[in-house]
């Protein structure tokens, strides 16, 4: 079996390019639902980060949460809410928020902490505000780390996101659940290349996330 | 009636038979990970060149999901638990291998100078020196390859029958009985935190010389680089 | 080029470092796992089923699970040693499994055997159908007596839709060519591909859909996506209780697309003792339609477990 000529059979086949399970729309979705799950983790891990490694307290509290997140497995709470509620976006959102939350949180909070104490003891005495101490010193020195939290959750996400097909929404998942049930290895293996290429896309925007935003001063570290 | 606790025939097992099952197909794979990934990250700390061609690598790796190996290899493999078990091992080895170069890099030069003054050779020095002190960042990665693992084995269930815990999900939907997967649910989140809880006492066994106790460590402690958190892979 | 010698490289030795854990840790679990079958979930005892062992599969949907039951009760009845490999997937995996004898016994449905096999075979009678599937079939398999238990695929529309369209227990599949385009309609993911699926449907009536949604295989997400009219018409089982539950409309066939789906083993010729054949032909004859939609109903509406239901229904038919 070759795997490079079910990529390219799926890929020159023309009827894979329109309509509603067309490669365009199909990657519309899976961004769609990435983007939205990554949104959701981040305005919830990111201040709660934030807020207990500029305070240096909760260290247990978000250990504990990282850990129970991290326990709950995605495919069954996918399934389990497709069970309860039906299909819809809510069964996909609960997975991919609590799978996106510990990686977001931890690396936020150990950024933070980390920061070397003189440069915020020498803001803390020129007398900056607590907030400016946080936004202005602690997060430009934490932010190569916080990006690479965020990096790590929005990789898993893509590839998560995946298993929304099994409860018949869109994505690239689409292509495998489709391909395994129609043993149809051209989908399965064009949908596994496609998320794989997404999760190098993703790579590379944070990678020039880092160099636009990342101050030169703490780069060259 | 059917309750919590009745497992659906066509599973051919009972509850703790399912338990012992996700556990077998969950924990193998990240043994076999971790063996095969203590040589990958030792050739990567003698040959520092090698180590961003191999994280290239294995990020593509991770980032096909589970199921979509699990669909090409049923033609090798059957609808086996080897199956499962083969992506799962993928897996745990990516996570591991960047968690033994960062913690086997992170021994301080002049401790391995001293090793080296008081004789000891290459290999003794890894095993004696270089891999106890690497064993928080070791344990770190198995922590997180342990609850993807456990998480993803129930993935298994879509090539019929092989997700172990996971199969009562597939009953839950096919059946219309939502306490299934409830079930399914907690019992897999159980074993998950059990096995880390596990991990951690055998962190602190092996590591008597870290500082403990209750409220986190002192700043200082926090000043030192923090490793960062290992790349994570869930249910895909 | 080198990436890829690579990766085949760390493979490979992946592969062998995790037999090897394997086997090393086999035995530390095996005290884990002792109430289950040893030998069906040994990774690697491989797929071959034992000589003498009857490995009665099924696919991913209730009633198969139920039909699997009935078989493999009647079967171990009789003093066969008996497995079950159940929820297996779709039938384009479960006929591979048969092929390679990794199943020996599968409850099928004669006439969607016969369109998997062969897409434009014309389906007049089901001796016909039963005939042209033993001529399709691999020359390893045949299919055993019909009975007369029948199940077919439909395209069946919601009680909303039938309202809005004026669509009745008389409308045909005909009827749709107008309105299909502003529908919906579900399905298991290989509906989307088979003849007896959207395919058959635009060659023989003519019908398009606007979209198609990938449910399950006539199961709870089907009959909640109609209900709440996610999808406006779904391929629906013919002996599913929620069709009369939830006043779902079930279109006429005139053309005869979903053809037969009476309910048939499939068996490997040498997985089957000539006992096991009388046995399970004895099975089929007394299986009818209503029958089959009773024991479905025990099972998809009062929640009980199907194989309780196959050894209650096996009694009371007298055949244990």
């Amino acid at each position: 079996m070759n795997v490079l000529n079910f990529v390219n059979a799926f890929f020159s086949d023309s009827a894979h390019w329109h309509g509603y399970d067309g490669i365009p729309q199909r990657l519309l979705e899976h961004v769609q639902y990435t983007l939205m799950a990554l949104g959701l983790a981040t305005a919830i891990g990111l201040p709660i980060g934030l807020l207990t490694g500029h305070t240096g307290r909760g260290g247990n509290a978000v250990a504990f949460v990282a850990t129970a997140a991290r326990a709950l497995p995605s495919f069954g709470l996918l399934v389990l809410i497709a069970v309860v509620v039906g299909i819809g976006l809510l069964p996909v959102m609960v997975p991919l928020v609590i799978l996106a939350i510990p990686p977001i949180l931890v690396t936020t909070y150990e950024a933070v902490r980390s920061v070397d104490p003189s440069p915020v003891d020498a803001a803390r005495g020129m007398g900056m505000h607590e907030a400016g101490i946080l936004f202005r010193v602690e997060l430009p020195v934490a932010l190569p780390l916080v990006l690479s939290g965020l990096r790590s959750a929005a990789i898993q996400v893509v590839s998560t996101a995946t298993i929304a097909a099994y409860v018949s929404l869109g994505g690239i998942g689409r292509y495998i659940i489709d391909g395994l049930y129609q043993r149809d290895y051209e989908k399965v293996v064009g949908g596994a290349t496609l998320v794989a290429a997404l999760a190098l896309v993703t790579l590379g925007l944070f990678w020039a996330a880092g160099r636009f935003a990342v101050s030169p001063g703490v780069r060259r570290r | 009636m059917n309750g919590f606790f009745d497992i659906p025939s066509d599973l051919d097992n009972t509850y703790f038979g399912l338990i012992g099952l996700h556990l077998r197909e969950a924990l193998l794979p990240v043994l076999a990970g971790l063996l095969a990934a203590l040589p990958v990250a030792q050739l990567c700390v003698r040959f520092r060149w090698l180590y961003p061609p191999v994280l290239g690598v294995t990020t593509v790796f991770y980032a096909v999901p589970s199921l979509a190996v699990f669909v090409v290899l049923i033609d090798y493999t059957g609808q086996t638990e080897l199956t499962v078990m083969i992506p799962l091992a993928v897996y745990s080895l990516v996570v591991l291998v960047p968690a033994i170069v960062d913690g086997v890099r992170s021994v301080p030069e002049e401790t391995l100078a001293a090793s080296t003054a008081m004789g000891f050779g290459p290999v003794r020095r890894y095993l004696q020196v270089q891999l106890p002190i690497a064993v928080p960042a070791i344990l770190a990665g198995l922590r997180v390859a342990v609850s993807a693992s456990i998480s993803l084995v129930s993935v298994g269930a879509l090539i019929g029958n092989q997700g172990a815990l996971g199969n009562l999900l597939a009953d839950a939907q096919k059946y219309g009985r939502p306490e299934l997967a409830v079930n399914s649910v907690l019992t897999t989140a159980v074993l998950a935190v059990l096995c880390d809880a596990l991990l951690v006492l055998i962190r602190n066994l092996l590591t008597p010389w870290m500082p403990r106790g209750k409220g986190g460590r002192p700043k200082q402690f926090a000043a030192r680089r923090e490793l960062p958190e290992p790349e994570e892979a869930s249910a895909r | 080029m080198t990436s890829t010698r690579k990766s085949s490289w760390s493979r490979t030795r992946h592969s062998g470092a995790a037999a090897v854990a394997l086997t090393a840790a086999a035995a530390l679990l095996a005290g884990c796992s002792s109430d289950s079958d040893d030998t069906s979930d040994n990774p690697l005892a491989g797929e071959k089923a034992k000589a003498g062992t009857v490995v009665v599969g099924s696919n991913n949907f209730a009633e198969s699970t139920l039909l699997a039951d009935i078989y493999g009760e009647a079967l171990k009845a009789k003093g066969l040693k008996v497995t079950y490999k159940h929820n297996i997937g779709s039938r384009e995996t479960t006929y591979g499994l048969m092929k390679n004898g990794s199943v020996t016994v599968l409850p099928e449905y004669n006439g969607s055997l016969l369109a998997y096999l062969d897409p434009e075979a014309e389906q007049q009678s089901a001796d016909a159908v039963n005939e042209a599937v033993k001529a399709k079939l691999d020359k390893k398999l045949t299919v055993l007596d019909s009975s007369p238990a029948e199940n077919k695929d439909s395209v069946s529309v919601n009680a909303e839709t039938a309202k809005k369209h004026g669509l009745t227990a008389e409308s045909t599949l005909a009827d749709l060519k107008d309105v299909a385009p502003d529908l919906t309609i579900g399905g298991s993911p290989e509906f989307q591909t088979r003849q007896q699926g959207l395919k058959g449907l635009e060659s023989v009536y003519g019908v398009k859909f606007k979209s198609f949604k990938a449910l399950d295989a006539g199961g709870p997400l089907t009959q909640a996506a109609l209900t709440k009219n996610t999808v406006q018409a779904a391929d629906v089982f013919t002996t599913d209780p929620t069709i009369v539950k939830e006043k779902f409309v079930v279109l006429k066939d005139p053309e005869n697309l979903f053809g037969f789906a009476n309910v048939t083993p499939l068996v490997t010729k040498e997985g089957l003792s000539k006992e096991g054949v009388d046995t399970l032909n004895a099975v089929s004859a007394k299986l009818d339609t209503k029958t089959l939609l009773d024991l479905d109903a025990q099972v998809q509406l009062d929640k009980k477990d199907p194989l309780d239901v196959a050894k209650e229904w096996l009694e009371s038919a007298g055949l244990v």
